[in-house]
């Protein structure tokens, strides 16, 4: 089984990425053998709409879950279209949110955890 | 002509100008294009004759013919649609309207549908038309609304339009067309950052301008300095006054609680039309 965690870098031992919709890299891995993918994540820039293209981007992905620091409405309801579990409230390196979450130990959030915009880059 | 009144940073005193420029003219129509916050009719207090609903063109799936191809996805530019497991999912939100979705269907399973964002209402006290745009509260996309508003510019008249802040898209449909625009700024550091960024705009899009400096008496030399550096002309200084600011408060424009100051809005109206005469000319 596959789960997504959001990652500030390409591997196993970065930090989760706090942002949905602009993270960095979305970490697509094997919850029991650990087989990873790292997926550069092509919305980070875009000016608008970056939660909703993620959220479809992982729905391709065949994850059963998205492990994440926040997430705003639009990506939440398109992962819920997709039947993806959301977690949110994830932080420490990407290796330990999957373990976690092979354990058992997060819940499913039921709701978005930040308005839309969360994540768009600080105005220059 | 079409004077338009714009600043960059907010709370500068836009419709402040715009509104006095509009009392001290016989023959003048008043747009506040500041559709997310209009607030020109709470000095001209106008009596408000018309109104006319706005909307702009959504789509909707005829989920019996839509076959979840994606093609709709592929070609949406603002990212207002999401495909997953075949199911379309709209975002109307972030939809500009433009109907490629629709166009390129394979299955023509789209059809528009109108979605009211906001109002128009006309209106006037004594010989000032006005004009104001409402946009709906939770709506985000104001410029086809703020075009709604330029439509009823009337070309007989001298058209103030009062412009909302900042420098993207609501600004540029707002100002876009003018004969000439006021750029209203106060001489602090976030006045002067913003003016810069205004001036830049106006520049691409080649429209003549001037300055005035609202609370000309506080902050810094600086708004000034830039002006004169770069050649653009401080056609007002409007100074910080307590009374003005009194005034303001309670809904009343400078040229009604001071009548000393119509002259100069007069004089400001004057030398706009002769600036943007002489730019018509080259």
């Amino acid at each position: 089984m596959k789960v997504c965690v959001t990652s500030e870098g390409n591997n196993l031992d970065s930090k989760v990425d706090p942002r949905f919709g602009r993270c960095q890299y979305f970490i697509i891995a094997d919850i029991d053998t650990l087989a990873f993918e790292a997926v550069q994540n092509p919305n980070i820039d875009s000016m608008g709409g970056a939660g909703i293209q993620s959220g479809q981007l992982i729905a391709g992905k065949q994850v059963k879950a998205v492990l994440t620091g926040n997430m705003g409405p639009n990506a939440f309801q398109t992962l819920q279209a997709a039947n993806i579990t959301v977690v949110t409230g994830i932080s420490g390196s990407v290796k330990e949110a999957v373990e976690k979450y092979k354990n058992g130990d997060f819940k499913a959030t039921q709701g978005p955890s930040v308005d839309s915009k969360f994540g768009m880059p600080p105005q220059k | 002509m079409i004077i338009a009144v714009a600043s960059g940073k907010g709370g500068t005193g836009k419709t402040t100008v715009a509104v006095n420029l509009a009392l001290s003219n016989s023959n003048t129509q008043l747009s506040d294009c500041d559709v997310e916050e209009p607030n020109a009719h709470i000095f001209i207090k106008p009596k408000i004759k018309n109104k006319e609903l706005i909307s702009i063109p959504v789509p909707e799936v005829d989920k019996s013919k839509c076959d979840g191809c994606g093609r709709c996805q592929e070609v949406c530019a603002y990212n207002a649609i999401a495909v997953v497991n075949k199911k379309v999912l709209i975002f109307p939100e972030l939809c500009h309207g433009c109907g490629s979705c629709g166009y390129f269907c394979p299955q023509h399973a789209i059809k528009e549908i109108n979605k009211e964002i906001g109002s128009v209402e006309i209106g006037k006290r004594d010989n000032l038309l006005f004009v104001h745009g409402k946009l709906n509260i939770g709506e985000a996309m104001s410029p086809p609304l703020i075009k709604a508003v330029k439509k009823h510019v009337n070309p007989a008249r001298v058209n103030i339009i009062d412009a909302p802040p900042g420098t993207s898209c609501p600004v540029i449909t707002s100002i876009e067309g003018s004969d000439f625009c006021l750029l209203v700024t106060e001489p602090t550091p976030f006045g002067l950052n913003d003016l810069i960024l205004a001036v830049e705009v106006l520049r691409k899009l080649d429209i003549p301008f001037g300055v005035v400096i609202n609370r000309s008496d506080l902050g810094d030399k600086k708004t000034d300095d830039y002006c004169s550096q770069e050649n653009i002309p401080v056609l007002m200084r409007i100074p910080f006054k307590r009374e003005i600011a009194s005034a303001y408060s309670k809904g009343i424009s400078i040229v009604e609680a001071f009548p000393e100051y119509k002259k100069d809005f007069q004089e400001l109206l004057d030398n706009i039309s002769k600036m943007a005469k002489q730019n018509n000319r080259r």
